[in-house]
Parts: structure tokens; sequence; C-alpha cells
């Protein structure tokens, strides 16, 4: 049992390595910047929640070479974008756009939010009327016969 | 009265996060964009026979399970029975794309495991995959005779899938077809 596991734990590791590609060389900061920033808001697809950036996985390093290459062939940061979203779809974007199916994920915090502080402001309101008509209780038995006169 | 609304909070807090854990499984299966699109063009050697291209117009005509795999992938291991039983019962012609392996590794896998697809295409440096979406491997096509893909199953393939899964995704081929 102990050799299967040994077995497999070679295997594993050099599955890492077999896969490990010389790293990307830049050609100057500015486009080491621009990639660093794009690459950081594109997610690998093998482990998904590592950014293509910072994964070790064999396909994050076929990407990642792919995204400088068309950098360097002149497409823009949402042309690139547009080319692994056709095949991977919306999921290789950390900030997916807006659209119907992802409202609410966008809304959806707001929303809670609004609700959450909704109930504060209700319970915060109860708790005041509450406390202010426990402060005065001598008073009120007095009182009902009048206010209810009032109205 | 009052005190029951923290209680059925709880409950329904309880209810998100079993359906969460029940679903954790398909979190990593990613829907492909690609479903009911012409699959992408591509040109790749024949395994055994680098000499001579395949292109998806060559498929055109006929319906196919493009199955992804790769010597070094384990899972791909556990599907090929299931796999090698769909391509023998003669229902849909079945071809490999052989993803990111060596050829001697690759002739060697197929040695030991046996082969009954109509053929195997190389996709050495995972370019082609990479156009069709892969992201690992194994990784199931069913692209119609048209050339476009169908459906997508990521992830080992079994007797199960192919029946519940793979099996109506071919019947609706035929229905669309007449």
């Amino acid at each position: 049992m102990s050799a299967l596991k040994r077995a497999l734990l070679v295997l594993l590791l050099l599955n890492g390595f077999a896969f490990a590609g010389p790293p990307i060389e830049f050609l100057d900061d500015a486009e080491q910047a621009r990639f660093n920033a794009l690459s950081a808001e594109l997610r690998c697809l093998v482990c998904q929640n590592q950014s293509l950036a910072d994964s070790d996985a064999g396909l994050a390093e076929d990407l990642r070479q792919e995204v400088i290459k068309q950098m360097r062939e002149g497409k823009n940061n949402a042309e690139v974008k547009t080319f692994l979203v056709e095949r991977y779809g919306d999921f290789v974007l950390y900030r997916p756009p807006l659209q119907t199916n992802t409202l609410l994920l966008w809304l959806g915090p707001g929303a809670l939010l609004l609700i959450g502080g909704v109930i504060v402001l209700l319970n915060v309101r109860t708790r005041t009327r509450m406390i202010a008509s426990e402060s005065e209780p001598e008073q009120q038995p007095d009182q009902p016969g009048d206010s209810r006169s009032k109205s | 009265m009052k005190r029951i609304f923290p209680l059925i909070g709880f409950v329904l807090l309880t209810i998100l996060l079993m359906i969460g854990l029940n679903n954790s499984a398909d979190k990593e299966k990613i829907p492909s964009p690609l479903i009911d699109r012409p699959a992408p063009e591509f040109s790749l050697p024949r395994l055994g026979a680098p000499g001579s291209l395949v292109s998806k117009q060559d498929l055109l005509g006929a319906p196919y399970v493009l199955n992804v795999w790769a010597s070094w992938c384990l899972p791909c291991r556990i599907e090929h029975p299931a796999m090698t039983a769909l391509a023998k019962s003669g229902v849909i012609n079945v071809y490999g794309l052989n993803y990111k392996d060596t050829e001697d590794n690759a002739l060697n896998w197929l040695d030991r495991m046996g082969d009954a697809y109509g053929m195997h295409i190389v996709d050495a440096v995972g370019r082609v995959a990479m156009d069709f979406g892969v992201y690992g491997a194994p990784e199931s096509f069913l692209i119609d005779s048209e050339g476009r893909i169908r459906f997508k199953y990521i992830g080992p393939m079994t007797e199960d899938i192919i029946q519940k899964e793979l099996m109506p995704a071919i019947a609706r081929l035929d229905e669309s077809i007449q």
C-alpha cells in the first residue's frame, strides 16, 4: 500500500514538473505590468480559485503564453479577454459582465445590505419606542384615556 | 411566536448550504460556450501517421464523438473501457484527440489499453484543444454531421453517463436531421 502511495506521489510530482514551461521573458516593464494586471483578472480553469497569474497548472502556462503572444500581436485587453471567453465562457473572468444571468451576482450584495439596513432600522425604532415608554411608566396609567379621547 | 424567526432563518441557511455542498462536484464542470456552435477549425496529424493531416472538413458528413485523452491522464484510463465499448457498438464514430502527449507514450498506452477508436488525431501543444475550450483530460465532444458541437462532457465517461447523457444527445441529433 505504501509503495502504491509513493508511486502516486511521484506521479503527482512528475505531472507538475512535466508541465512547467519556461518563464515569460518580458520586453520591458510596461509589458510586464500590463501582462500581470491582465492575467490577474483571468481565472485559471484547472484550479478555480487561482488567477492565471498565480497558477502552476499546465493549462494556465499555455494560456499565459497565448495571452502574451496576443498582446505582442497588438491585441488590446478586451480582445484577449474575448478570445478566452469564446472558448471557456464568462467563467474565466474574475469580474463577470453585468447581464441578466449575473444580475443577482452584481446586485445581490447591495440588495442584502439594503434589506439588512431596513431590518436594523425597524428594530432600532421599535426598541427606542419601547425604551421611551418604559422610561415614563408613572405617567402612562393616567394617559390612556387622554390619548384615546384625542384620537 | 417571534422566537421562531431565527429558527426559520437557520433552517433556510442549512438548506442553502446543503444545496451548495451537493452541487460542489459540478462546480468543476464549467458550461461550454461552444455548445451548438461550429467546432473550431483544425488540421492535425494522425497518430501513428504523422504525415497525414486530418481536418474538420474531412470529418463532416457523419456525427462523431471526439474524446480528448492523454497517456499521462489517469482518469482517461478509468474511462477507456466505456469509450471502447461505445466505439465497438457502432452507434457512432469515436475519434481520439491525443492531448499534449508524446507519440511513443500514446501508442504504448493504446497497445496496453486497447484501441477501438476510428482514429486518433494528435494535438501535441494543445493549441487546438484550447480552441475547443479544453481545460483538462478527459473531455468528450459530440459533433454533428455539419461540424457543430452539440454536447460536451467534462471528466471520465462511464457506461451510466453514456446511457443517460450521451445517447439522448445522439438521439436529438437524429431528430434535428429529420
